[in-house]
Parts: structure tokens; C-alpha cells; sequence
């Protein structure tokens, strides 16, 4: 019953000296959804978009529905029916969803208000179909990632894909939209859709897909049956190792407060209130976690303890002093040390070598530097010593930190935070992107910080990370802490509640 | 006619040349390359109208001309810019300091030589009577009507049409036309090359409407003043129309003043239109400075494909 629409062998792809693919053969069937797992670097995105023409292979074959395909171009690949979602989206931020989607339309020249008319109908139609809900008259800056998201599979399907790939679609979705995005997968299955999606999460591949393909540094490793495995089997192969999702062991908490704020008001940008009496405390040795829906004033307040953001009203008492004012020089000399949402936006500088980037907080220091004077002898290898320690993998001192995997420049970013013995460390989606390896470093290193005294503070989407390192677990919901549960009490169901802003009933241990 | 009328009319006139170079350099930023070579281009769009009209004495193989030579400046801005991913800031300033040292040599023998002729006047004699718009619109340049259709064309272009919407896709986020099966080069170079051309035309314009003779450097820095303007009207055609009037129309209030005898030194008269348009600025940017700038995403950014990102 069920038919191959797509048949990749032997497919080669080099990028200079490295081989993204490396012999790679991958099929899917018409009316399955198919994981394409791995960790990142493993290849996947480098395989789908060849197979979507954005790069040629070196070597293989690609078929399409049993026919030889010769694919050069995005446009080879839109003929043929294959579509693709890429992670960084493929819109054009100053038009509007319904523009974006009839972009490659090449049918009428003039597109007056009855083309348009028209057009929004049968978008409207289209993602009703789906279950793809979003304002197409209004331009994609406007929209949220979720909705651009949406915008983007329907524009796959607009222009008539049967093999739709979807690259890493739930790296950007709330829980939530996640499973609205499972939803609508179904819904292609259903039509007789080829649905390739690829992935590092373990809990998503079990859930939504029918037959998974696991890829590792750039081999095929195994497809199967979802059926007929499990995590634990799926993670091995996919790292080659064993890798626990268990909870972290750990020693009992309880040290003496480190950092105690107390009903803090901060505005944001737009003077929207984005903290609303907001209170916390860290103890010296403690993991708490702050989970929370992205935008419920997580940014705002991991800005507020690194001084980057001013506050309104309410008090932050640090290691016994009170701060009285917002300053990054001065949460840096009280040894508060941020690990940021964005690591390529604000926690390094992409076009310099590590060694500049491990001086941004410290070059100040006489270790570092006399009268203004860099000790550069010194500091390449105080450098070296830590990107071995750090075992962060670059080609050179001097490459730009841009080049590196996202990993190893969290890697690299966190042996800058680490190296000065921060007493607390904000640390925010510390391993957003990051594959299962990585992670697993980015927990070893928070969960050392831990053991060595320092508190971390951890702000982040990711339940399953906050469950493994947290000691307590706080929710924040409109600016303010709605619940807070020890790493007995907490689990994704009662989180997730929170999260939603459904608060414990009176009398609940909140 | 009254103060005002003449301003109006003057207003016109010289915001001609502006405009077309203006509109010119929308074409250009829209696709994603920027247009700093906008003066060269105009001084050689004006050598080539004086050489050729001087020679064959037709204006329209003079305008004919004009386009074809900067047309081949455009094109070898695109290849620079587009094929051999050069600086377009560079390949700009290039473009400008070239044009204006082909054109002092080129315009040697011509100069000073008057024209035959100067801007021909389309006539409507239904329109005199009617006032203000009579004077106006009654007896104005052929080009200057160009320029004015242009702006609607291109307005519509832009917005209402399939090729206006791959040119903004292309300027603002060229991996993304290209998926969509738009072919990125292709556009840059057209449009490189049709703005060029509009440039190039302004600096005909200039000279046939100012002073029917060729100076060296005649734009007196204008093709600058271009460039200001179509990051001033926000790339966009309609708005280019307003800004290319109102500086125009300073441009001439200097010289209307001093013809009503007054008193304040020429010199200062002169620094007007940049008095103004520092204040202007000021307003503008205050006004708008929640706004998005409408600046093309991918202005100056060269597009290779296969870079991994």
C-alpha cells in the first residue's frame, strides 16, 4: 500500500575539507511522517537540502516517486513537488504572509485588489484545511515565529508540494504549538503527503512519526519502525553512547542565600510592565530553574540581575550587599556571570577568534593586561588552556568563532563565564540548538558550578532540562513567580499548568 | 503670475533632475545594490546629451544616447557589484569619480558651446486659463512629464505587480527569492541597469533645462543630493515625487528672494535648502523613529548561494 516517493543513494556532499554526507542512503513513503534524527553536525539538514536544492550532491541519486531527479536548483526541487521549511525561515520580513506565499507565482503580472482578493480565499481555505491558523495581510515581522512557522507550510503546500521537509520545526515552538504542529502533520499524512521531518528531540520522534532514519556524523546509521523502538535505543544510536535522561544525582542543597530579590518592577521596551512584584532567591550550591512560556518577562528579568535593564521598585540584595543600581560593569565585579538567550547576538563576537572572546569580561584584569596593554604572549595561552579544558573543538586560535558549531561556541562561552569563579550564573536557554552531546557538557558544567558553591540561576523553555538540574523549580507567568515546586514535588504536568497560568488552588504548597 | 506660481513652477524644474536620479537610485536599492556613483553617472548622462545633440542636432538620438551609455555604467556597477561580489560602497565612489573625470575630458571640446535647443515644452493650451494649474502644467518639459508618469508607473510596478514583488523580495531577502525560483542576478542587473539609465537622464535633463551648455562638473553635486533623497522618501516613488519638489523648491527660494531685493547676503540665501533639510531630517527622524526605516534588508549585501549559515 504504501509507495516510495523519495529514494536517496549513495549521496556525497563535501564542504572543503569536511564531509557533510557521506555515502547516505535515505527513503520515505507517501503517507508517513519520517524522522530524520540526529545530533547536530550529523548531516541531516545538509541531506534535505539536497534533496531541496540548496546544495547539489557530489556523488548519489536521487528519485523521486521511482524517477531519476536531477536537482539543481530550488526550482528543480519545486517541480518535482518537494517543499521545504527551513529552520531560519525563508520569508521576506517587509511583506505580508499572503505575498510571501504567492512569491514564486509567476502566472499574472499585475497584482491589483481582486488578484489579491482572490488570493487571500484560497490561502484562507488552504489553511483551514490544515489547521493553520494566521493573518496573511499582515507583513511576517508582525507575526510571531509560530505564526511565520505556519506561513511557511502553507506555503509549501500552496505551490503544490507532495514531499513537504521540515527542518528542526519544533526548535521554535512553545509545547503548545508543537502539538497544533503534530496536528497538522497528520493532517498531510493523511492526504497522502510524504512528510520528512528532522529533529534531535527523542520525545517528539516517539510521539508523532511513523518510521524513523537516524544519521550520525554524516553516515546513515539505521531507519526503523517507531513502532519498534524506544529513547533509550534511539539516543544510543544517535551519540554512539550511552546518555541518561535520568534526574542528576546530587548532594542535599541548603547554603546561605546568595541573591534575594524582593518585589521587583521593571518595564520593558515599549513601557509594557514586564516584571509585576516579582520575587526570588538563590542559595549558594542551588540549581533553581525558572520555567515559564517565552515572553512572560524571563528576558527581562535575566537583564535586571546582569545590570543590563534598570528597575522601577523592589530591592536585589547580592552576597549581603544591596545593588542600588543597574550596571554590567558592576554585576561583573560582584561575579555575576550571564550566559545569554543569544549566544551569537550577545554573548560573542562572530567575526573574532576565541582568544578575544575569552578576554571580553576579564582583559581589565592585571593577569590580563598593564596600563591598557595587552599581555598577548599570556593570553593565547591562558586561551589554550581553557578551550583544552573546555575541549572546545576549533581549527585555530584565531578562527572566527562564527565557524564553530553551535556547541562549541557555548563551550567557548562558557569557559569565558566559568574561568572568572562566578558566585552566581544567569544562565538563559543555555542549550537551545545544542544536539544531545552538548547538552549533556552545558549540564555537566552547570551541575560542577553547583558543587563548587556558586548558585545558578536557570531560565528556560526546555522541562526536561529544568527537571534534571533543578533543585526548585519556580514558574513565571505575567512578570510575576506563580509557583514554585521542589525537585520532589515537580512534574511536567503541574509545571506545564502553571505555565498556562493556571494557578495552584489555596492551600496548595505554593 | 504671483510668488508663489513661479516657486511652484521653479519648484518643478528643478526638481526634475532630482527626481529622476532619485527614483534611479530607488530602482537600484530595491534590488539590493547601492547607488553611490549617482553623480558620475548624471555628469555623464549630461556630456553625452551635449555631445551627440552638438553633433546630429536630434535631441531624441542625444536622449537615446544618453540612456545606452549609462546603461553600460550600470552594467559594469552590477557586474562589479552583483557577479564579482565587489564593495558596493567602493564600486560606487568608482563609478562616481570615473564618471566625472570621463566626462571633464569627453566635455572638453563641447564646452561652452551653447545647444540648439533646450527642454522641449509639451503644450496644452486647454489648460491655460485655468489658474495655478495652467501655468503649471500648461507648458512643462517633456521629461519633467516623464518623471511624473514614472512615478506612478513605478509605484504601481512596485506594488501592484508580480516583478514588483520579486524586486523587494530581492532586496530584502535574496536566499529567499531564490528558493521561490526567482533568479536574483538577473533582477539586480536589470534593475542596476534601468536605474542607471534614470540617472543618466537626469543629468540630460539638467543640462537641457538649466544651462543648454556643458561646464565641468555642471551637477554642482546634485547626483549627492539624490542619493540623500532616496534614503529621505524612504524608497519609495510617491514620496521621492514630495521630496524631490520641496527641495527643488528650495533650491529656488534662495534665488526668488534675492529677486525681491532683498537684503540678506547671497551666501546665506544659498545655505538654505541645507538648513532646511538638516531641520527636515530632524522632524523626520523624530517623527518616525518607531517606524520600520523601509530600508531594503539585503542593501549591500552580496548573495552567493551555497554559503552555509
Amino acid at each position: 500500500m504504501l509507495t516510495t516517493s523519495v529514494e536517496m543513494r549513495g549521496i556525497v556532499k563535501k564542504f572543503g575539507t569536511v564531509t557533510a554526507s557521506d555515502q547516505v542512503d535515505f527513503s520515505a513513503n507517501a503517507g508517513e511522517i519520517h524522522a530524520l534524527l540526529g545530533e547536530n553536525g550529523a548531516g541531516k539538514s545538509t541531506v534535505m537540502s539536497m534533496l531541496s536544492g540548496v546544495y547539489r550532491a557530489d556523488e548519489g541519486e536521487i528519485f523521486i516517486h521511482g524517477k531519476t531527479a536531477k536537482i539543481r536548483s530550488p526550482k528543480d526541487a519545486a517541480v518535482l513537488g518537494v517543499g521545504m521549511v527551513f529552520q531560519n525561515f525563508r520569508l521576506v520580513q517587509s511583506l505580508t504572509a499572503a505575498e510571501n506565499i504567492v512569491l514564486g507565482e509567476k502566472s499574472s503580472f499585475w497584482r491589483g485588489g481582486g488578484y489579491i482578493k482572490r488570493k487571500y480565499q484560497e490561502i484562507e481555505e488552504l489553511a483551514k484545511r490544515y489547521g493553520l491558523a494566521f493573518p496573511a495581510d499582515r507583513p511576517i515581522w508582525q507575526l510571531s515565529v509560530g505564526e511565520q512557522q505556519r506561513v511557511e507550510i502553507v506555503k509549501t503546500l500552496y505551490r503544490g508540494a507532495d514531499i513537504i521537509i521540515l527542518d528542526e520545526p519544533t526548535s521554535v515552538l512553545t509545547p503548545g504549538e508543537a502539538e497544533q504542529l503534530f496536528h497538522t502533520l497528520r493532517v498531510m499524512r493523511q492526504a497522502g503527503k510524504t512528510v520528512i521531518m528532522t529533529t534531535h528531540k527523542l520525545k517528539e520522534v516517539m510521539a508523532a512519526t511513523d518510521r524513523i532514519s537516524i544519521m550520525r556524523k554524516g553516515k546513515m546509521i539505521a531507519t526503523l519502525a517507531t513502532a519498534d523502538t524506544d529513547e533509550l535505543e534511539l539516543a544510543r544510536l544517535m551519540v554512539g553512547r550511552e546518555v541518561t535522561i535520568k534526574r542528576r544525582e546530587r548532594e542535599t542543597a541548603g547554603g546561605e542565600a546568595l541573591l534575594t530579590v524582593k518585589n521587583l518592577e521593571v518595564f520593558a521596551d515599549h513601557g509594557r510592565k514586564a516584571l509585576d512584584n516579582l520575587s526570588l532567591s538563590v542559595c549558594k550550591g542551588e540549581i533553581v530553574g525558572v520555567a515559564g512560556v517565552a515572553g512572560n518577562g524571563q528576558k527581562e528579568l535575566a537583564e535586571v540581575l546582569t545590570g543590563l535593564r534598570a528597575w522601577k521598585k523592589g530591592g536585589i540584595i547580592f552576597d549581603g550587599n544591596t545593588v542600588k543600581l543597574a550596571s554590567v560593569r558592576g554585576a561583573i565585579d560582584a561575579g555575576i556571570s550571564h550566559v545569554p538567550e543569544n549566544r551569537m547576538k550577545s554573548g560573542l563576537a562572530g567575526r573574532l577568534g576565541s582568544v578575544d572572546n575569552l578576554l571580553f569580561k576579564s582583559y581589565r584584569s592585571t593577569d590580563h593586561s598593564t596600563y591598557g596593554f595587552l599581555k598577548t604572549g599570556k593570553n593565547r595561552s591562558w586561551s589554550q588552556e581553557l578551550v583544552q579544558r573546555f575541549d572546545v573543538k576549533t581549527p585555530g586560535l584565531d578562527t572566527p568563532v562564527q565557524q564553530l558549531s553551535g556547541g562549541n561556541q557555548q563551550k567557548l562561552l562558557f569557559a569565558r563565564e566559568v574561568s572568572h569563579r562566578p558566585k552566581l550564573m544567569v544562565a538563559v536557554h543555555p542549550t537551545q540548538g545544542l544536539d544531545v552531546g552538548a547538552t549533556a557538557g552545558v549540564h555537566e558544567l552547570l551541575m560542577e558550578l553547583r558543587g563548587s558553591g556558586s548558585g545558578v540561576l536557570l531560565i528556560s523553555e526546555d522541562l526536561d532540562e529544568l527537571l534534571q538540574l533543578s533543585d526548585r523549580i519556580l514558574v513565571m507567568y505575567g512578570g510575576a513567580i506563580i509557583g514554585e515546586k521542589t525537585h520532589e514535588e515537580a512534574d511536567r504536568e503541574t509545571l506545564g499548568m502553571l505555565m498556562a497560568g493556571v494557578r495552584s488552588r489555596e492551600g496548595d504548597a505554593v | 503670475m504671483d510668488f508663489t506660481t513661479q516657486l511652484l513652477i521653479a519648484a518643478i524644474s528643478a526638481g526634475t533632475p532630482l527626481l529622476l536620479a532619485t527614483l534611479g537610485g530607488i530602482l537600484n536599492e530595491r534590488a539590493g545594490i547601492i547607488q553611490l556613483g549617482a553623480d558620475g553617472l548624471m555628469l555623464m548622462g549630461a556630456v553625452t546629451t551635449c555631445i551627440v545633440y552638438l553633433r546630429t542636432g536630434n535631441l531624441w538620438l542625444a536622449l537615446l544616447a544618453t540612456v545606452a551609455v549609462t546603461a553600460v555604467f550600470g552594467l559594469l556597477h552590477s557586474f562589479l557589484c552583483v557577479t564579482l561580489r565587489a564593495n558596493q560602497t567602493m564600486s560606487g565612489l568608482a563609478m562616481t569619480l570615473f564618471g566625472s573625470g570621463l566626462s571633464a575630458y569627453l566635455g572638453k571640446p563641447v564646452s561652452g558651446i551653447p545647444l540648439p535647443g533646450t527642454s522641449p515644452k509639451l503644450h496644452l493650451p486647454w489648460l491655460e486659463p485655468i489658474p495655478v494649474l495652467g501655468p503649471i502644467f500648461g507648458r512643462m518639459d517633456y521629461l519633467t512629464w516623464l518623471s511624473l508618469l514614472l512615478v506612478l508607473v513605478l509605484h504601481l510596478l512596485i506594488h501592484r505587480t508580480s516583478w514588483g514583488l520579486h524586486l523587494r523580495a530581492v532586496g530584502d531577502n535574496p536566499a529567499t527569492a531564490d528558493v521561490m525560483g526567482i533568479r536574483v542576478q538577473l533582477i539586480r542587473y536589470s534593475y542596476v541597469i534601468a536605474g542607471a539609465a534614470l540617472i543618466g537622464l537626469a543629468g540630460a535633463d539638467m543640462v537641457l533645462a538649466y544651462a543648454p551648455t556643458w561646464n565641468e562638473g555642471l551637477t554642482a553635486g546634485r547626483g549627492w543630493i539624490a542619493v540623500g533623497l532616496v534614503i529621505f522618501a524612504r524608497w519609495n516613488p510617491l514620496r521621492a515625487l514630495f521630496c524631490a519638489c520641496f527641495f527643488g523648491a528650495l533650491d529656488s527660494l534662495g534665488f526668488r528672494i534675492q529677486l525681491l531685493g532683498s537684503t540678506v547676503p547671497p551666501y546665506f540665501l544659498k545655505m538654505i535648502p541645507y538648513i532646511v533639510t538638516i531641520l527636515v531630517l530632524m522632524y523626520l527622524g523624530y517623527r518616525n523613529r518607531n517606524k520600520p526605516s523601509g530600508t531594503p534588508e539585503a542593501l549591500g549585501v552580496p548573495y552567493i548561494r551555497e554559503q552555509r549559515f
